[in-house]
């Protein structure tokens, strides 16, 4: 009797004694990140933004045996754009409008569900659109559409604190996933489109007090600021509403920086717009810039650089050197030198006329076309802000590319009123018969009633050493889906049509696919439960899990 | 690598299109439509004689949009002369003596959407135009109204609820201009042999879905396909109809609106 009751209280003891998490994610273990795979801790996998996984399991052998595992309705309607962060098999995903909810990576069912709603003056150009959250230890960090900074905690989804990040009435909203770096977590801001002025900015991960901001529009008096006229650069836009990188040995964080505003009368705003289309290396602790490369000066065309910065160590002729590889929304393709910002190399992966060629310092040389004439590539851009990958193994940057779609612009001037609108004009997809229907943001119908010959899309393989194709995997539609490379030389990745395919990384031979039937619009990850890896997408309003047969 | 045998040869006749629109005001189109001094003579008539009582924009008296061509009454060119030279409704709308050009350049201006600088298609007598549409001009071969007729072309129930007279007149005089790209004819050839022609409804990077030239729906894997043939080129020729034919068959196009 004794013993048993010794045996209850020490129960109880160990019951009520907290028990050392072991679901945290420290700042170490996301530097580290790529030497735990079975985890997804940040929003490209590691801090270097390679989307690359070890994992194994699933390989080119075994593929066919992939299985449904779980699906997850969304509940509310449009583009589902979440990526989900995975840690000891729990998966943090966001839904529309500002939803967070835990849940059980397995199964796919839910822990627990936060909620909040943004304020009703949130404008947003292009859809309720949140694409994750960001988790430092206990806490789970998501930007709102009303331009909201939301600490949660881990466990239960308690709310710890909530911050204004910037003023909805001005149409300031975001949509990105956090970063946190350190101690810090860091958010951009969207609004491109209604002439705010953007920024990056860092707050304490305990109390959400701002650390540091760098505007993405120098005011008087800074280096850069002569790049607009008059008060143009107040309402220049220049967001930042994709994720950047980290590289922790130099201590930078980068980030790709959206449009100038008006978006398409670039003869409103002269001057090259810095650093609107560009990437800026920020120092992590202070915020302060240290290099910027800016792809497409005095845009007109909406070229927005916020696709992810791709931090990689490789051989450059002959010598081993720290680059950025980025395809743009332009239409290029840039190898950087991520230490000094030093243009290295630029090719143009798709049609472009908007431009002759690069320059010796990758500065465009700008051709634009007469009115009413198209200019390749479209609005969406060559590229857009869907994640690449890069896989160490076969030394090949993959991306999303918009194959022969074109836009013609009807540049207007705009008149800025604070919250409204400020695009300068519009445009149109160019099509082969007058009032056929166009490719738009997202698919918006089941039929593909645009074709081929209004836009298609392909997976490409490049050689960053050369910006050479190495191959090229063509979709009837467009596609906005991310990537994902595995430790097997494994390519996930979907597109509009809504099949989920797995390709051969080395050839881009069609290895296995599956018809989920809704659009795709962000990368799977991949991650490991109970010692069996899986594979999350988002399709349409569904996540689905996949897994290897039991 | 290919997924789609033979498509870039639909791809270029597609950009041979775009690089040669066709002209909606130029030549080609002959009396098929009126002409801009004929718009220019309308407009100037219209704001001395009609717009104290239909308004600049031509939607001052109820249930009529001059301008987007809504009328409670009149259909055809024709029909608008009628009216306002022999006036309607009692002393509603007086009769106007106007001479003939004059009454043209009004039916130029309405048909231009009021814009000095638009394209005015003719558009001629429904009945007549009907008659041709089940007649000689054999467009009911392919095309179903209204529940009647095969479903190989697309249907037109709706079709002068969906489309303008510029666009329907396209249509007529340049086919391949107006054929929406997802409509294109396909020509599918199966690895067991089976050749089948037909309209594409829909395609994606594996499968493709068209209705056959029997009016069966079908659907098929692009990789269980020898051959698969997606032509720019319509199934149907310039029309040679004569201009007040293409005018009325515009008319009876205009008519059909869904509404039965």
């Amino acid at each position: 009797m004794n013993l048993h009751r010794a045996a209850m209280v020490a129960a109880l003891a160990a019951l009520l004694t907290p028990a050392p998490s072991t679901a945290q994610i420290t700042y170490d273990r996301i530097l580290d990140a790529s030497s735990d795979p079975g985890n997804w801790l940040t929003y490209n996998g590691t801090y270097s933004s390679q989307r690359h996984s070890g994992l194994a399991q699933i390989t080119p052998d075994n593929v066919d045996d992939l299985e449904l595992k779980w699906m997850l309705p969304n509940q509310v309607f449009g583009a589902w754009q979440t990526n989900p962060i995975v840690d000891d098999g729990i998966m943090y995903i966001t839904q529309r409008p500002n939803d967070v909810m835990a849940v059980d990576a397995a199964t796919g069912r839910v822990f627990w569900l936060y909620r909040h709603t943004p304020a009703d003056g949130a404008r947003i150009c292009c859809g309720a659109n949140n694409r994750g959250v960001a988790v430092l230890d206990e806490r789970v960090f998501m930007g709102t559409l009303d331009a909201r900074l939301i600490a949660l905690d881990a466990v239960n989804g308690q709310e710890l604190w909530n911050i204004e990040v910037a003023d909805v009435s001005l149409a300031y909203s975001i949509t990105m996933a956090p970063l946190v770096v350190k101690d810090k977590v860091l958010v951009g801001v969207g609004g491109g489109e209604f002439g705010i002025r953007g920024f990056v900015a860092a707050y304490d991960v305990e109390t959400g007090e701002e650390a540091w901001r760098f505007y993405t529009i120098p005011g008087p008096g800074e280096p850069g600021h002569e790049t607009w006229e008059g008060d143009d650069w107040e309402h220049g836009g220049a967001p930042v509403w994709i994720t950047g990188s980290f590289d922790p040995d130099l201590n930078l964080v980068y980030w790709g920086v959206g449009n100038p505003g008006p978006d398409w009368n670039p003869g409103q705003r002269p001057g090259d717009n810095l650093y609107s289309d560009a990437v800026v290396a920020l120092d992590a602790d202070s915020g302060e810039l240290v290099w910027h490369f800016q792809f497409t000066p005095n845009d007109g065309y909406d070229y927005d650089a916020v696709q992810v910065p791709v931090l990689v160590d490789m051989d450059w002729e002959g010598e081993p050197r720290e680059l950025m590889l980025w395809a743009n929304r332009n239409g290029f393709f840039y190898v950087l030198d991520r230490a000094t910002g030093e243009y290295l190399s630029g090719t143009p992966f798709v049609k472009v006329n908007w431009a002759s060629g690069l320059d010796e310092n990758g500065r465009p040389i700008q051709t634009p076309q007469p009115q009413g004439e198209p200019t390749w590539p479209g609005n969406q851009g060559g590229t857009n802000w869907y994640p690449p990958s890069y896989s160490p193994r076969t030394g090949l940057f993959y991306f999303a590319a918009w194959e022969d779609y074109a836009t013609i612009y009807e540049p207007e001037e705009s008149t800025y009123i604070p919250g409204r609108y400020f695009l300068g004009g519009g445009f149109s997809v160019l099509a082969p018969v007058e009032g056929a229907p166009t490719i738009g943001i997202g698919r918006t119908s089941m039929i593909n009633n645009w074709t081929d010959v209004v836009g298609y899309g392909s997976v490409k393989a490049l050689d960053p050493a050369t910006g050479d194709e190495v191959w090229s995997f063509e979709q009837f539609d467009v596609t906005d889906s991310g990537m994902l490379t595995t430790g097997s030389d494994l390519l996930f990745t979907g597109g509009r049509e809504g099949y989920f395919q797995a390709l051969d990384a080395r050839t881009g031979d069609l290895l296995w696919k599956a018809s989920l039937g809704g659009q795709i619009v962000m990368a799977p990850v991949t991650y490991i439960v109970n010692g069996q890896q899986f594979v999350t997408v988002v399709s349409g309003n569904s996540m689905v899990t996949f897994g290897l047969r039991d | 690598m290919s997924i789609w045998p033979h498509r870039f040869a639909a791809w270029l006749a597609a950009f041979v299109v775009i690089a040669a629109p066709a002209s909606l005001s130029g030549q080609s189109d002959g009396d098929h439509t009126y002409t801009s001094e004929a718009i220019e003579t309308g407009s100037r008539l219209y704001v001395a004689e009609c717009a104290i009582c239909h308004g600049p924009n031509g939607d001052e008296v109820d249930g009529i949009n001059l301008r987007t061509g809504a009328f409670r009454r009149v259909s055809s060119d024709d029909d608008i002369r009628a009216i306002v030279a022999e006036g309607v409704g009692g002393q509603r709308m007086p009769a106007f003596d106007l001479r003939r050009n004059e009454l043209d350049g009004l039916v130029a201006y309405i048909r231009a959407g009021f814009d000095p600088t638009g394209v005015a298609v003719r558009v001629g007598d429904a009945e007549r135009g009907s008659d041709l549409f089940y007649g000689a001009a054999d467009c009911a071969s392919c095309h179903r109204v209204n529940g009647e007729g095969p479903r190989t072309a697309p249907d037109l129930s709706e079709i002068g609820a969906i489309r303008t007279p510029v666009a329907l007149q396209r249509a007529l005089l340049d086919p391949a201009a107006a054929l929406l790209p997802i409509n294109r004819p396909v020509r599918i050839v199966t690895t067991s042999g089976e050749e089948v022609r037909g309209r594409r409804l829909n395609e994606d990077t594996y499968t493709v879905q068209m209705i056959d030239g029997n009016g069966r729906l079908r659907s098929f894997l692009k990789a269980d396909l020898s051959e698969f043939m997606v032509s720019a080129e319509p199934t149907k020729q310039p029309t040679t109809l004569s201009e007040d034919e293409v005018a009325d068959l515009v008319g009876y196009l205009l008519s059909l609106t869904g509404e039965r």
